[in-house]
């Protein structure tokens, strides 16, 4: 095997830059999907819960049709075709006056995919809550939002927080295919170092260390929170 | 300009190539990554320190990772070592098949955990050896506990095919982007891909649903 070493080219100018832009990039594709991804998938994951049947059923076809369509086939459709298909007015202000295209395409893909993901763990925070809680409710004379509001999400958040976490951290790793419509995030920065340089094992294993360090400092950052989370008494945890 | 079913009759042969390449490299990154997260997984569990640390090490370092750097990371690495290019397939079979392997190590590993440890003293009692007792008697049960999850895992592998795309592999996705741009049909092109992925994944999970109930009875 032939190969070159020079690890200083990960330190000069302007690779450094593309690397930290790179990093810039990732978390703020990340930061905010996940604002998205967090706020619709409560929503859809509550929906599926409701008693009315509408609701939950529409609810039900946003899970199935976002989650069994790859995500990178969804980004092309809002980046190539939702465009096309909005009334024209819409579609020329997306294509020509929408601030940052790539970046916001990127968000709004990722974000409502990973809703419904989000959604199911929501869904099954609320469903691992044993049912007297919800009739108990209902007995004291509170109506179906106040169940909520006061009995159900309380409980259900804390019980979510750790796959909360494993969902947070899959949009991270997902934000990497921000690249296919021109973002340049972490990994395509790395990849262009490659194709500028030849010096891939450098650039990739750079974009794998920060991948593996922001991963790890999330990890450790959630388990303080979900020690502080944890209920006695449920299967999620607690002493 | 209207919505053009012809240009997707027209490509169709083409398209089903693609979509033969991604079931191919589906079945044979999944069969690969789980024989591979077997091993992992009774390495996790074997007890032996150093085994145990390395295969939790090797899960949680492919667990961090995005995998399209991990396609990008073989498709650069694999000619290099081997000293010539071997094409995309190749390197992005043994991109998926370990990729795959830390996720379904997880999925084996409580799947072997969810066997009771009574199976295992009584298979020591009978005079089995280590071997034996899980292959005997473990492993056969395991699987049957996680085989609704393993074919779950295997329709999200399904779909991670479509990423072979960033290395021009050609399978269903980049199928699809090459009649898309060559024709300048993006809109039809691109909705019939989501339509076929959607029905591929949505069987695939009805029959896991109903495998499951199966299971659960």
């Amino acid at each position: 095997m032939h190969y070159n070493w020079n690890w200083g080219v990960l330190w000069q100018e302007p690779y450094l830059g593309w690397l930290i832009s790179g990093v810039g990039w990732t978390l703020a594709v990340s930061v905010a999907a996940w604002v998205i991804a967090f706020s619709l998938g409560s929503v859809v994951g509550v929906a599926r819960t409701l008693p009315n049947r509408w609701v939950a059923g529409a609810a039900t076809v946003y899970v199935e049709l976002f989650r069994n369509i790859p995500l990178l086939v969804q980004l092309f459709l809002w980046y190539f075709v939702v465009p096309e298909l909005l009334p024209a007015d819409w579609g020329r202000w997306i294509k020509r006056d929408m601030p940052l295209p790539e970046y916001t395409t990127a968000v709004v893909g990722l974000g409502f995919y990973t809703a419904s993901r989000v959604a199911e763990q929501v869904r099954s925070g609320i469903q691992s809550i044993p049912r007297g809680q919800s009739m108990a409710g209902y007995a004291s004379g509170l109506s179906t939002a106040q169940l909520y509001r006061y009995i159900l999400l309380p409980v259900a958040y804390r019980l979510i927080v750790p796959p909360l976490t494993s969902e947070f951290l899959t949009i991270f790793k997902n934000s990497s295919l921000a690249l296919t419509i021109g973002v340049l995030e972490l990994t395509a920065q790395s990849r262009q170092i490659t194709e500028y340089t030849f010096q891939g094992f450098e650039a990739f294993t750079a974009a794998t260390v920060i991948y593996v360090v922001i991963t790890l400092t999330v990890t450790a950052g959630m388990t303080l929170v979900e020690r502080r989370a944890r209920m006695p008494g449920f299967i999620a945890g607690g002493r | 300009m209207g919505f053009d079913v012809g240009v997707i009759v027209q490509s169709l042969p083409f398209l089903m190539q693609g979509l033969g390449l991604s079931l191919l490299l589906t079945v044979l990154a999944a069969a690969g990554g789980i024989v591979m997260a077997v091993a992992l997984a009774l390495m996790r569990l074997s007890g032996i320190t150093a085994l145990s640390l390395i295969a939790a090490a090797y899960v949680n370092f492919f667990r961090s990772m995005p995998l399209i750097l991990v396609i990008f990371w073989f498709f650069f690495l694999v000619p290099l070592m081997i000293g010539r290019p071997v094409g995309g397939f190749y390197s992005a079979l043994i991109a998926f098949t370990l990729f795959e392997a830390a996720y379904y190590a997880e999925i084996v590993r409580a799947g072997i955990q969810s066997v009771s440890r009574g199976q295992v003293a009584a298979g020591y009692a009978t005079g089995l050896s280590y071997g034996q007792t899980m292959r005997f008697i473990v492993l056969p049960q395991a699987f049957r506990n996680m085989t609704p999850v393993l074919l779950t895992q295997a329709i999200v592998l399904f779909q991670d095919t479509s990423l072979v795309f960033v290395v021009s592999l050609r399978d269903f996705m980049t199928a699809t982007t090459i009649v898309a741009r060559n024709e300048g049909r993006l809109i039809e092109m691109y909705l019939f891909a989501a339509a076929v992925y959607l029905v591929i994944c949505l069987a695939g999970s009805l029959y896991v649903r109903r495998l499951q109930r199966k299971f659960a009875r």
